[in-house]
Order: structure tokens, then sequence, then C-alpha cells
């Protein structure tokens, strides 16, 4: 009894609202869940709770995945899916900055577009494929454009949001100290929002890798998506598995560098949090 | 007197916005400031006095009358006439130094000419050695400091100060006035000067006003009789306590219209 009300208290001490953990304990968390993620799953596969052929246990998907490697010559469909996803993520990240900027500092620019970005953002990407093989064939264009779709609305809505929340007394003072119109833009408006846009391309490149999926499911000859497909009709569980990791594994990588990146370029953003 | 800044007539009033009747925040109000003068505004809460300011700066448009200064219609912000806010308005991506070039970098002068005089205002405002530094990494104090040295590096004709010490403690906000008035004794800007804090009006002012009630005008204009330069003993002199008086009376009127108006 006095043990569990000990224990309660050291849980309070440990779990207190919004206080932040320490670097070390920080990652040793994060990897005990995959530790722990992994174990149930070896569990229920290697002790026979779960059929085989439903569910490949972590060691046969390992050996799989180096075959799949070493011999089938899955990095360069590693390599056309992380291409796929980068090109079309930059090609809209391009023009949906401008456009973003200039609709979140013009309200004019804003209420000519808006309506119809928050329309088009609804409209599901993969739905389009279908389309989009009539338009653009099956070859890489129609790969790139569904990437496109499903990032560019999503980005300028909410790059147009965090410019359009600039602090107003930050644009009275500069306003105060000479700027004009156009260097507002420059100079305030866009610096200050910058970190949070590089957040908003975070985020819309982890959405992005769910599209380039689905578009390889159907009509491509090479990637991540058309491996799966291919194992689907084999059974093969493992690879599928396989495939599926090297998906996260590739976005955890992104995701980091990415988070890296933004406290490289905006030291200031991360003061005081 | 020549009227460096003329306000003449000036009233704003508000759009209300369930469709009732405009609130008037602003009635009618004239004010001469002479050049390298320093006004201070006294009055109580949503008096109109920091709308009054806005108004000079270009930020507001008032509903009637005109602002001159130097002869020139006020029509929108401009650099002549720098302001320091009440909240802290460096820009946090810019680092104690960039913020004070600001200006300075919009009107396109050299670079090296450009951290030479902000180093000179960064001087003024004892800030050495935190040039580097990000706002966050700043006092409140300090911050203030910053848009002080980085309105004055601007040149600007005059200066138009809201509250600008209303966010800090007690202490600092005391240090804060002998570090302005010091300033203005050396540099002899023309300010414009809002406050709801008496000490403050007659220590800083050269002349004091006090505004009503809302809708505000000014109700009482005094030269305050305390010759420069000012260190902080002459807040216990009979003149200072004698004006305070005097003001503590006239503010206390309008805070108790005020709320009589509210109730």
């Amino acid at each position: 009894m006095q043990g569990s009300i000990n224990a309660a208290v050291d849980l309070g001490a440990v779990l207190k609202p919004l206080t932040p953990v320490a670097p070390g304990a920080r990652i040793a968390l994060g990897v005990s869940f995959f530790v722990l993620f992994v174990a149930v799953w070896a569990v229920a596969t290697f002790g026979g709770f779960v059929n085989k052929l439903f569910l490949a246990d972590p060691l046969t998907m390992l050996k799989s995945g180096w075959t799949l490697l070493a011999e089938m010559g899955f990095a360069k469909d590693i390599g056309m899916t992380v291409w796929r996803v980068l090109g079309g993520f930059v090609i809209a990240a391009l023009l949906a900055l401008p456009l973003g900027v200039l609709m979140g500092a013009y309200k004019p620019i804003e209420a000519f577009f808006e309506p119809f970005v928050s329309f088009a953002r609804y409209l599901p990407a993969s739905a389009f494929i279908p389309l989009l093989i009539l338009w653009a064939g099956i070859g890489e264009a129609q790969k790139l454009s569904v990437i496109f779709i499903g990032s560019f609305f999503q980005l300028v809505l909410m790059i147009a949001v965090t410019v359009g929340n600039t602090r107003r007394d930050l644009v009275e003072a500069a306003y105060t100290l000479g700027s004009s119109d156009r260097s507002l833009v420059w100079r305030v408006l866009i610096p200050g929002a910058a970190p949070e846009i590089c957040e908003i391309l975070r985020m819309v490149l982890g959405w992005a890798w769910t599209y380039v999926i689905v578009a390889e499911l159907i009509g491509a000859s090479s990637g991540i998506g058309h491996m799966i497909t291919d194992s689907q009709a084999l059974l093969a569980t493992d690879q599928i598995i396989f495939g599926i990791i090297v998906i996260g594994l590739i976005g955890l990588v992104s995701d980091m560098g990415f988070k890296w990146l933004n406290r490289w370029l905006y030291p200031w953003a991360q003061l005081g949090r | 007197m020549n009227n460096f800044l003329s306000i003449r007539a000036v009233s704003r009033s508000f759009a209300s916005t369930h469709g009732g009747k405009p609130t008037l925040a602003l009635q009618s109000t004239d004010l001469d400031v002479a050049e390298n003068d320093f006004i201070t505004i006294l009055g109580p809460s949503g008096c109109g006095k920091s709308t009054l300011l806005r108004i000079v700066a270009g930020l507001d448009r008032q509903t009637s009358g005109e602002v001159k200064l130097d002869g020139k219609r006020i029509e929108g912000p401009g650099a002549d006439r720098g302001m320091v806010f009440q909240s802290y308005t460096l820009f946090p991506w810019l680092t104690v130094r960039e913020n004070v070039c600001f200006g300075l970098n919009e009107r396109g002068m050299a670079r090296s000419q450009q951290v030479e005089i902000a180093q000179s205002f960064i001087h003024k405002v004892g800030l050495n050695g935190f040039e580097n530094h990000f706002p966050k990494q700043l006092s409140g104090g300090m911050q203030q400091r910053t848009a002080l040295a980085r309105a004055l590096a601007n040149g600007p004709r005059m200066l138009l100060m809201d509250e600008p010490f209303g966010a800090l403690d007690h202490q600092t906000r005391e240090l804060m006035q002998e570090l302005l008035l010091g300033i203005w004794e050396a540099e002899r800007k023309t300010v414009l000067f809002v406050t709801h804090d008496i000490d403050e009006a007659v220590f800083m002012g050269s002349r004091v006003t006090v505004m009503s009630a809302r809708p505000g005008r000014i109700k009482l204009d005094r030269e305050v009789p305390i010759a420069h330069p000012r260190s902080y003993a002459v807040k216990t002199t009979p003149a200072f306590i004698a004006l305070k008086a005097e003001l503590t009376e006239q503010v206390r009127t309008e805070v108790l219209a005020a709320q009589a108006a509210m109730a």
C-alpha cells in the first residue's frame, strides 16, 4: 500500500503537464516504443497467434527485404519513389509559395482565389488518378500530377493563413520606420512567417508520401507502391511490410532533416519555447 | 508659438459592430506642439489618447479635422514620425543591431553607415554587448530600450510614444524615464508621450495635458515649471508635488466620469 502511494507520487513528479523531458530520456522513450512495437509483432507471429499467410514475422520480413534490395533492384524502386515525391512536391511548393504569400498579404487576391482553393483542397488526389492517366498517360507526369494536386492546394491555403496572421503591431512598427508596402511584404511578412512556412512544408511533404504510393499502386512499372502491388499478387506479406517500413523510415529521416534545417535556419523561432 | 505639429478639430468615431450608433472616441480636439517640446498626454483608459497618437502617426484616420506636421498634412505613416509602442514590437527574427538598422536599411543607406549609426544609438540606450541578441533573449526593459534606439536611429522629426513603459515593472520604468529624459535633454526631439502615470507625465513633460473621459478632448494644458536637466530628485520638490496634486484631482474626476458612463 505504502509502495503504491510512493509510486503514484513518483509518477506525479515525472508526468507534470507541459514539463520538458531531458534529451537523453526523450530518445530512450522514443526508441523503446519501437522496441515494444516489434516485440508485440514478434510474439504475435513467432508465437503462432497469427497465420503467416496474413502477417509475416520480423525476421522473414528482414530477409526478404535484403533479397529485394540485393537481388531484385528494390533500391531503384526506392529511388524512383523518392524522386517522384520530391519532384511533385517541389513543383507544388515553388508555385504555392508566391501564391500563398500574395493571398496572405493582399486581401483582394485572397478573396479571388480562396474559395476555389478551399474547394479544390477537398478534392481527393487519388480520385484524379483515372483522369490523370487519361490526360497524362501512365508515365512520370501522371505520378507528379497526383502529388501536385495533393499538396499544392493545402500548401497555398496554409501559407496564406500564416502570412495573413502576421502581428499587426509589427506591421505598424515597420510603417512608422518608413517601410513601403512592397518592402513590408519582403522584410516583415515573409521573414516573420518563414519558420511556420517551413513547418507547413514539412507536414505536407508527409502527406505527399501517402499520395505517391496510391499513384504507384495503379499503372506503374517501378516504385515502392508498384513493388507492393506485385507482392500482393504473390501474397508476399513480408515484402509488403518491408516496403511500408521503408516508406516510414524515409519519412522519419526527412522529417528529422526538416526539423533540423528549421532550427538551423531560424534559431530565433526556437527561443522561449 | 511656432506650430510644428498642429492638431485642428480632430475627431474620431468608430462604426458600431451591431448597426447601432457609431461610438465617438475623440471629440473635436485641438493641440499645438512647438518644435523640441516634450508633451505628455494623461487620461483615463479609453479616453482616446492612444487614438489621438495613432492619428498623428498616420496609423489611424481622423473622422474630421486636420493634422499638420510642419505645415504638411499627415496622410499616412512615415519615417518622419518615429513611434514606440506599449507592446514589444521588435522584429523577433532580427538581432538588436538589425532591428536598429531596419529603418536605415529601408532608406537604402550604405551598410557601414547603418551599422555606425545603429552602434551609436545602441550605446546611448546602454545596450553595448547585446548587439547580436535576439529580442526574445532580452528583458522587457531592454526590448523597449532597443525599440527607442530603433526609433531614434531613424532620425525622425518627432517621436510618438504610446505608454512605452506601461508593461515594465516600477523600478525599470523609473530608470527608463531617466534614460529617455537624458536623451531628450541632449537631442531635443519633439516628443508626444501618452501615459496614465501622473508621476511619469510630470517628470518627463515640459507640458502636461489631461484628456477628459470618452469622448476625449483636451481639458487641461499646463507648463511644467521645473528646469532641465531634471534628476529623479525633482520628484520630491514642492513644484512637482503641487502640479502632481492638481493633475491627480483632474484625472480622478475623469476616471470617475468614465466609470459613471459605464455603469
